[in-house]
């Protein structure tokens, strides 16, 4: 049995909630290294994605997906807007007109949603961005979705939550954090942070079906 | 927060309602949110757009107008616009000739406006971009995101407006705006912190004893924490990295712009205009032109921050013709 719209459209609805509970600790971190808005915006951004959703959960995962990208990227704002909306116009690309959506083909999805973010913000591993904490748990849902998809999902949430641990005491190299230089050091990353809830959110909603 | 608003979230609206009723004589604001100026677009002519977060007021919004920018596109507060306004302004100003973008040097601006200019030019507009960066406090290296885009973009907006207003083809206001931004450079630094009006406390903490050197715009924390100092020692670190680094020479002719943060009173940046223009006559460097005030702010900040640019006759002729903006007016 396949992942089905309806699955997708929970975890949304779930990213969407927890956003909005992370909005003040989210534009927290934001302050220590950026412009404090990074909650501000992911919540505006879900919150207008979450409008849609009831119209879009009984049609096709990409078409949902590919929604999802283009409201973010029409109200989001800042980085994070061409960012998240990229990552998810890809991930809805790649699934395509397939009604029938199995683990392996979110798994590659999602690899298409983190290459796009790479593609557009040219950031490599280590220059403590979202793609840290995106990049092992992609790679951890590769390795193991076909053969179990729930421990797959729940490695997944934990490599990014790892990622985005291990990268707290680096220096900023990319986004407003690298301004900083040296003082950038020592401090969780926002972005890092906000991919790592996403794919909890994943893990909480996908893991019962599939 | 103490601040003289309604509800956070409104902020950027409501004061957008005030413009266009405060000029309307000078500007339009329409759907989704951008600033145009009332006769755009004008035919033949090559439009000037620019765009950013809210909270650097008058930037960019207030130099809509004659001779200086055709539409601006106000984001969040401190957060850049979306690619549906930029859009919209692009088509907003377009008479044929084509449209420059003036953009900011943020990760988040570039992609918002390359976003935009792939979407105008599907549709057939002629639309080229200079990325402003202009911030000497920011290394510029394979290791950040680049330099700021600061107060350069005050005096990039106004003079490559004048040479559109003359009627300047899209490739020779792109290449005049290029000079600009070889030319010129910032720096500055903020006594005070700012508060987002929908984060609702100040974006860092800072001691009554305390300065931050090198911040950008956007209430975001400097390069360097350092007790806080007389005026004239404030002035020099902020001037001395930007004439070493382009750098200003002996002979050259400047424009010296110094530049409130928001919060810092018109006297204290005369103060501070007093000692940078005694550090330029040290070095040999000739003031030709100069502008005080608050122009590319950081809401309430308190601070300021300095910038030099070198002129030649075309940029001091294109400085000098006529504007008329809500916030930038002469020569009318």
């Amino acid at each position: 049995m396949g992942i089905t719209t309806a699955d997708f459209t929970a975890a949304l609805e779930t990213f969407a909630d927890r956003i909005r509970d992370a909005r003040e600790e989210l534009t927290a971190l934001d302050s220590a290294i950026g412009d404090a808005d990074h909650g501000i915006n992911m919540d505006r951004g879900m919150t207008a994605v979450r409008e849609h959703l009831p119209t879009l959960r009984d049609g096709q995962a990409g078409a949902l997906f590919k929604q999802v990208g283009r409201t973010l990227i029409s109200t989001v704002g800042g980085a994070s807007g061409p960012l998240y909306g990229t990552f998810f116009l890809r991930l809805g690309t790649a699934l395509g007109e397939a009604e029938d959506v199995s683990p392996a083909d979110v798994a590659r999805g999602l690899r298409a949603g983190l290459d796009g973010i790479i593609g557009l913000g040219k950031a490599n591993l280590d220059d403590k961005t979202m793609v840290d904490a995106m990049t092992p748990a992609v790679e951890a849902l590769e390795a193991g979705a076909e053969a179990d998809f729930a421990t797959a999902l729940a490695a997944a949430a934990d490599a990014a939550a790892a990622g985005r641990d291990r990268i707290t005491p680096l220096v900023a190299r990319k986004g407003r954090a690298s301004y900083l230089g040296e003082r950038s050091a020592g401090h969780q990353d926002p972005g890092a942070t906000s991919a790592t809830i996403l794919f909890e959110a994943l893990r909480d909603q996908l893991g019962r079906a599939g | 927060m103490k601040k003289l608003i309604n509800l956070p979230d409104n902020v950027v609206d409501e004061a957008l309602a005030g413009m266009a009723r405060a000029h309307a004589d000078l500007i339009r604001v329409e759907s989704p949110n951008i600033v145009v100026r009332k006769d755009a677009p004008r035919q033949g002519k090559v439009g000037v757009i620019s765009g950013g977060g809210s909270g650097h007021e008058p930037m960019h919004g207030g130099f809509v107008g004659r001779g200086m920018l055709d539409a601006a596109c106000p984001g969040a507060v401190f957060t850049s616009p979306v690619p549906d306004q930029m859009l919209a302004a692009t088509q907003a100003v377009d008479g044929g000739a084509g449209v420059l973008h003036i953009v900011k040097n943020y990760t988040g601006d570039i992609m918002n406006f390359e976003l935009a200019a792939e979407l105008a030019r599907a549709e057939g507009i002629d639309v080229e971009a200079v990325v402003i960066a202009d911030d000497v406090a920011v290394k510029d290296s394979l290791y950040t995101a680049g330099r700021r885009g600061v107060g350069g973009t005050v005096l990039a907006e106004k003079i490559v407006g004048a040479a559109a207003e003359e009627g300047a083809d899209l490739a020779t206001v792109k290449a005049l705006c290029e000079k600009v931004q070889d030319n010129v450079r910032s720096m500055g630094m903020a006594l005070t912190s700012c508060t987002v009006p929908a984060a609702g406390k100040p974006t860092f903490d800072i001691g009554d004893d305390e300065m931050e050197i090198g911040i950008g715009i956007h209430g975001e924390p400097g390069r360097e924490r350092r007790k806080l100092a007389p005026a004239d020692e404030i002035t020099e670190a902020l001037a001395t990295p930007i004439l070493d680094d382009l750098p200003f020479q002996s002979g050259d002719r400047v424009l010296a712009f110094v530049n409130g943060m928001g919060g810092t009173p018109l006297l204290e940046l005369y103060v501070v205009y007093r000692k940078l223009a005694e550090i330029l006559d040290g070095r040999g460097v000739t003031i030709a032109r100069s502008l005080v005030g608050n122009y590319i702010t950081s809401l309430e900040m308190a601070g300021c921050s300095i910038t030099l640019l070198k002129l030649d006759d075309e940029l001091t002729r294109l400085w000098d013709a006529p504007v008329n903006t809500p916030a930038l007016r002469w020569g009318v």
